[in-house]
């Protein structure tokens, strides 16, 4: 089958200023893909131009065999934003059902997605009274309501519980074996261990895109850490060679 | 648009106005505080003769007013939430339309404008003695007409503001020459020519007009329909551009 995402020569300019020099990169179908990547490595501009919102300077996103952002895609791909945005003056429950009626959903396919996201017990609570940890999930909910095909995360598990952390990457993983295709970005590198596939990405360009262990073994390293660091100076003395 | 998005959406903002009490209490409670404080200030004031008095005068324009600068204040500020809290940008990766959006805002705060209405105009006629020779009906249906005017002057206007003190700042800039020239302080007909210009161009004027007719006729006149057209038709432009400023992609 064919990837679910297809980056061609992306390039990206946000505010006068290059973000992403020309990324080629694809996630297959059916998998976690770890977007990974130190603060301000372009992620988010990444996954912005994978959902369509973003405004590209030059070249491709097929996003599930279509332009990303094209009309038909908006019932088949979710998206988690960095800060949470949901409304802080409903409740839980109340932004599950809005999202949820977007997508033609019911009230019971919305209680299940905050249930799913460990937030029944807060779900009649406003989420402007949550913690952040809690809004966050309120705002994953969201994304998650639609059972969409292709599910973009970013940093969806960033100031969550431990035991919550892991509950959530069991929750990714038994969606992926459904045939669900999930791109989670993170800069934590403990959390590349847990995906099928990894790209990572520095200053607005692509150092790997493989699985973890082939990653490990190009670095020859076993700590993902370590082979991260390796990688970004293979490629920094690669760049000072071509100069 | 799509009738089961757009009535989603019409639930959800008036679900978090409900959840916003004070704001509930504000809008019900501010226009009868204004409108007692006109009375009294013109309590004193004799009615010229032949002519209606100055509060019957003042206060039938006020019903027009409130909803219109409370709508534009209310929708400003709404829409630049949904701006910066990130939900517009999510709002638009999902199959919402930008007219759902929109006509949602309109429908929303345009029946939250109609309450206002009915409640300021009941106070007005019940509480003060309002007179007016045509039907109060026809002064709640342009009220309320006002409001979903104030509201896609609101969502065009927030497309311009980064910030809150900006939106804030429009205020005074899309209302208050709306209020000064709408006739109610000078007749439009004794200004200088300029002025009168601009006075032709700005929306609100049409809506005082029309509830000036209504104050002066018992049947709801030719003239009265027009303005009542040319409003909705301005509101119906302002939506139209603001769903043309409105960019699922940004930079």
């Amino acid at each position: 089958m064919a990837d679910a995402i297809a980056v061609r020569g992306l390039v990206v300019d946000r505010g006068g200023r290059r973000v992403l020099h020309g990324i080629d990169a694809t996630v297959p179908r059916g998998s976690v893909t770890g977007l990974l990547g130190p603060s301000g490595s372009g992620k988010t501009t990444l996954m912005r131009a994978i959902v369509g919102v973003q405004v590209v300077s030059a070249g491709t996103v097929t996003v599930l065999g279509a332009p990303a952002g094209s009309p038909p895609l908006r019932h088949r791909v979710g998206y988690l934003t960095q800060a949470p945005s949901v409304y802080a003056d409903l409740t839980v429950r109340e932004n599950a059902r809005y999202f949820a009626a977007l997508h033609g959903r019911d009230r019971a396919e919305a209680d299940r997605a905050v249930a799913d996201v460990g937030l029944a017990p807060a779900a009649g609570q406003l989420v402007g009274t949550l913690s952040g940890g809690q809004r966050s999930r309120a705002s994953l909910a969201c994304a998650l309501v639609g059972e969409p095909e292709l599910i973009v995360l970013d940093e969806p598990t960033v100031g969550q519980d431990p035991v919550l952390r892991a509950d959530l990457w069991a929750r990714f993983h038994a969606l992926a074996a459904t045939g669900t295709t999930l791109l989670v970005s993170s800069h934590v590198m403990d959390e590349a261990a847990r995906c099928d596939r990894l790209l990572l990405i520095r200053e607005g360009r692509l150092i790997a895109d493989d699985t973890p262990d082939a990653v490990r073994a190009t670095a020859g390293v076993d700590d993902l850490d370590e082979a991260f660091l390796r990688l970004i100076r293979a490629s920094q003395s690669d760049q000072s060679g071509e100069a | 648009m799509n009738p089961r998005i757009l009535s989603a959406t019409v639930a959800r903002i008036l679900r978090q106005l409900r959840h916003d009490r004070r704001t509930v209490a504000l809008l019900v409670a501010v226009p009868t505080v204004l409108l007692t404080l006109v009375y009294y200030m013109y309590a004193d004031q004799p009615a010229p003769p032949g002519q209606p008095s100055a509060f019957d005068r003042i206060a039938l324009v006020m019903l027009g007013f409130f909803p219109f600068i409370i709508m534009f204040l209310v929708t400003s500020i709404a829409m630049l939430r949904e701006r910066t809290t990130g939900t517009l940008e999510r709002l638009l990766t999902t199959p919402l339309g930008k007219t759902d959006l929109l006509f949602g805002y309109g429908i929303a705060f345009g029946l939250a404008g109609a309450v206002q209405a009915v409640i300021a105009s009941a106070v007005a006629y019940w509480v003060f003695g309002l007179e007016t020779a045509g039907s109060s009906a026809l002064v709640i249906l342009i009220a309320a007409l006002n409001a979903v005017l104030a509201v896609a002057l609101g969502l065009l206007c927030s497309a311009f503001a980064r910030t809150e003190f900006q939106a804030v700042q429009f205020m005074p800039v899309v209302v208050a020459p709306q209020l000064l020239l709408c006739g109610l302080f000078v007749p439009r007909d004794e200004m200088a020519g300029w002025l009168q210009a601009t006075s032709d161009v700005l929306p609100l004027s049409y809506a005082v007009e029309a509830l000036q007719e209504v104050g002066a006729h018992a049947e709801p006149t030719g003239t009265m329909w027009r303005d009542v057209a040319i409003v909705a038709a301005a509101a119906v432009l302002a939506l139209v551009l603001a769903a043309a400023t409105l960019r699922r992609r940004s930079g």
